[in-house]
């Protein structure tokens, strides 16, 4: 294709060059800034599996979303209904995530729709029944409503675990969400998994709830809980007593009075008297307000903290705070606290997530497998060398030397890709190269069998390049196919391994078919040589 | 000049094709039934769901230790085994459960051998949790690559060649496939994601492996239109003989440098790698090759020959 052996010399040059230019940035992460500025901003990155880290995917319940926004919208219904005084007997969530109604007479029915379309346009009348001369209808969200609320319910869990996780510190983390309700987390280089998973898993949920004072605990423990009120379970606090390890109970009026939403700001704080860490939080403008109100008409009541279902502590109001600040206080460590003001200040998710996998590979066990990997993939290289050199002689050595190249190019196509190196990808490398000196091994074959048929050393290697060509042209391309379907099927680390197959497939069409030929034309053209050592 | 094989050499490989088909239907067979004996393929915890937590421990540990510690946390079903080499002091904890929510699994995991050993004596190397979902869509993922790629690579070899041709390749790939799993199957070892990435790349090899061969075939066709093509097959197999076995040799002295030096990670991978490659180079000289003979019955090629 190229007379020239010159111009192909360099072009083959240039490349090489290109390829180690792309690599040092890898090679030498740590190089001075302006000397850094003149070189691509890409390397390759390593896997999970090779660096240490944490791999999650957890699945947003969009379904208790769902649920929440219907109960407040049956409330709001139930409160508009009201307000325009009509007529209902129930409003109540039925757990198909519908709204069931009750009206003592057909003739509500139209001051019902009015209010539907004016107030809830989101909400549609499904099915109407009489039942002994009363209305009952069924109200469902519109289709197109639902799925709304599912991408928002997911992306609002993005942003809140996004921030969680930036605030937790951690370098490259990837967080992207997958299908209708799942998030793909990956943080590299995590060297306490439990924490992390803690960190993002929780709903952390904070809730307002008054002590509902009037009523028997006891009583509400034997089951008789009064309507409006509900139990909950208050976290185990310190100096209760090591005897009694039980749970301490609590009995809440049912309203929520504020949440974590009304929230500005969440730190750590460390208590003058017994130098406890503590959470101490600030309200927003709206929120100030609130807790202000809600203070003032409560004093001399308990006021329960709870997150996530439990209560943390329900101190008495002693009188009206202004000024929005207040603190969370438990049995707390100073880990403990961080975390919590981490996710107070993140936000809480819109709905409990479920962890469907996590893998985790400590620090130590990645770095065992680098040295392993770097080993196997030399004395690999080291072997095919000494095979191909017994075998072929100096022709052996270009093969070598079109390998050696090979693996310059497939770095550097890896470093500017920006892609990830894995434990089965060094496995990939090491492959390559059995599968690089493929294309040199065919076209040396077909070299020897036209010497055979008595041909000069230029005219065997002329033909031997020709005919070997289309060969090593169908099949890495069929091998390039499996590759791509690897990649697609793929996570994590099977993925770098796709990525290096396809890579090393390309780089050895080029070296061991360009690169070696320019060698063989320099000594059969140019030198003239008159016996091949093949 | 150092050959392995002498250029004159005229090996009937066509006519071993009989006793190479009965050989590999039996050994498939053998698998298959290993396969029902053992009630299925021993799938690991991408597929089936479960948790693996390898273990390093400080101080000589062992595996009785271990399962009284994970006694108290009604694991009963998990099993335990040293992984590496014993004085790595190494170990596999393998639990089936597949809990909703998989940290409550991980967590009574690393509780309990806190307790039983403290926090200090031990370090979790690696956590693999995938929960019952995940794993449905994990194997369903995998049905589809490995189908998905067959179906593309049978275009592309019926697009260059013939379509006869197509059905003889992806008949050695189900035979390399079959044979892989079979071997893993007797030796009871655990079919993960990773032995799916290897399965996909034996495919790739072995194709690339009978697209030498048929493309010899090819070529031999037209140049010699008057020959008997159960000839032509078997000068082709002859000629790219001592490529197949040369490329197969490299190929092999990588696995076993990844064998014996790239960690027990790595073995599985590597092991069905080694033993997908055996059955390739196999399988493209058996049974890819003399099946264009096969299938000339049924549908003979345009081109009259004798």
């Amino acid at each position: 294709m190229f007379q020239s052996i010159k111009l192909r010399t360099l072009i083959a040059l240039v490349i090489t060059l290109a390829a180690v230019y792309c690599f040092l940035p890898t090679l030498y992460p740590s190089l001075p800034a302006s000397v850094k500025s003149y070189f691509p901003k890409n390397r390759i990155h390593l896997g999970l599996d090779l660096q240490g880290g944490m791999h999650l995917v957890l699945e947003v319940d969009t379904e208790k979303a769902l649920e929440g926004t219907v109960e407040r919208l049956a409330n709001a219904l139930r409160e508009g209904l009201m307000e325009k005084r009509v007529r209902f007997r129930s409003v109540e969530r039925k757990a198909d995530n519908s709204i069931s109604i009750e009206l003592p007479s057909r003739e509500s029915r139209s001051d019902l729709e009015k209010i539907l379309a004016d107030q809830f346009p989101d909400l549609e009348i499904k099915s109407t029944e009489a039942v002994e001369g009363r209305e009952k209808v069924t109200l469902k969200f519109r289709e197109k409503r639902l799925a709304d609320i599912r991408k928002t319910t997911l992306d609002q869990s993005l942003e809140t675990i996004r921030n969680r996780v930036d605030q937790f510190g951690v370098t490259e983390p990837e967080i992207i969400p997958q299908g209708d309700d799942r998030i793909l987390i990956q943080l590299p280089g995590i060297k306490d998994p439990k924490r992390a998973v803690d960190l993002i898993g929780r709903t952390a949920l904070l809730e307002f709830k008054l002590v509902d004072e009037e009523h028997s605990l006891e009583d509400a423990l034997r089951g008789n809980v009064p309507a409006g009120s509900i139990l909950m379970k208050g976290s185990r606090e310190k100096g209760e007593g090591t005897g009694n390890r039980r749970e301490p109970m609590y009995l809440l009026k049912e309203r929520t009075l504020l949440t974590g939403q009304s929230l500005e700001n969440a730190q750590v704080k460390i208590s003058d008297r017994f130098g406890e860490p503590y959470v101490g939080i600030k309200f927003n403008t709206q929120g100030a307000k609130d807790f202000d109100r809600i203070t003032g008409e409560n004093v001399n009541k308990r006021l329960a903290i709870i997150l996530d279902g439990v209560v943390y502590s329900a101190p008495v109001i002693k009188e009206r705070i202004s000024g929005g600040d207040a603190q969370i206080t438990g049995a707390f460590s100073m880990e403990e606290a961080r975390d919590l003001a981490i996710v107070l200040r993140a936000g809480s998710l819109p709905a409990p997530v479920k962890i469907l996998e996590q893998r985790s590979v400590g620090p130590s066990l990645g770095q065992d497998s680098i040295d392993k990997g770097v080993l196997s993939t030399i004395i690999g290289f080291l072997l095919v060398f000494v095979f191909i050199v017994i075998y072929y002689r100096w022709s052996g050595v270009v093969a070598c030397i079109a390998l050696m190249l090979n693996l310059v190019l497939l770095l550097g196509a890896m470093a500017i890709f920006d892609a990830t190196l894995t434990l089965p990808g060094i496995a990939g490398i090491v492959l390559t190269v059995g599968m690089a000196v493929d294309a040199n091994v065919l076209i040396f074959e077909r070299t020897r069998e036209e010497l055979r048929t008595g041909k000069t050393p230029r005219a065997a290697v002329d033909a031997g390049y020709t005919k070997a060509f289309l060969t090593i042209f169908d099949s890495n391309l069929t091998t390039l196919i499996a590759a791509v379907f690897l990649f697609q099927f793929g996570s994590g680390p099977v993925k770098g391994f796709a990525v290096t197959l396809t890579i090393g497939i390309i780089a050895s069409m080029f070296t061991a078919i360009f690169v070696t030929r320019i060698i063989f034309d320099y000594f059969t053209s140019t030198r003239k040589i008159e016996k091949l050592s093949i | 000049m150092f050959e392995l094989i002498r250029p004159d050499t005229q090996f009937d490989f066509v006519g071993k094709m009989k006793p190479a088909v009965i050989a590999s239907v039996a050994f498939i067979l053998i698998g298959i039934a290993s396969v029902v004996f053992h009630g299925g393929l021993n799938l690991g915890v991408d597929f089936a769901g479960g948790a693996v937590v390898q273990v390093k421990f400080q101080k000589e540990a062992s595996t009785d230790a271990l399962r009284s510690a994970l006694d108290g946390i009604q694991l009963e079903n998990s099993t335990i085994q040293e992984f590496g080499a014993a004085e790595n002091r190494e170990f596999l904890i393998r639990t089936p459960e597949t809990a909703a929510d998989l940290k409550l699994l991980t967590d009574r995991i690393d509780s309990a051998l806190a307790k039983a050993f403290g926090q200090q004596a031990y370090e979790i190397r690696r956590v693999e949790a995938v929960g019952p979902k995940v794993g449905k869509d994990l194997s369903q993922k995998a049905i589809l690559a490995l189908a998905l790629a067959w179906a593309a690579m049978l275009i592309y070899i019926g697009f260059r060649f013939e379509f006869r041709y197509a059905v003889g390749g992806i008949l050695a790939l189900i035979h390399d496939v079959l044979v892989t799993v079979g071997v893993l199957s007797l030796l009871n070892m655990e079919f993960t994601l990773n032995t799916v990435a290897a399965l996909l790349t034996i495919i790739g090899f072995s194709i690339n492996d009978t697209i030498v061969i048929y493309d010899r075939i090819r070529e031999n066709v037209r140049k010699k239109i008057r020959a008997d093509l159960r000839q032509i097959v078997n000068v082709s197999v002859n000629e790219t003989l001592s490529r197949t076995i040369l490329t197969s040799l490299t190929v092999f002295l990588v696995l076993v440098a990844l064998l014996l030096l790239g960690g027990p990670v790595i073995f599985d991978f590597a092991f069905a790698l080694f033993v997908g490659v055996i059955a390739g180079s196999y399988s493209t000289v058996f049974i890819a090759s003399p099946f264009v003979l096969f299938m000339e019955r049924f549908m003979p090629s345009k081109r009259k020959r004798k």
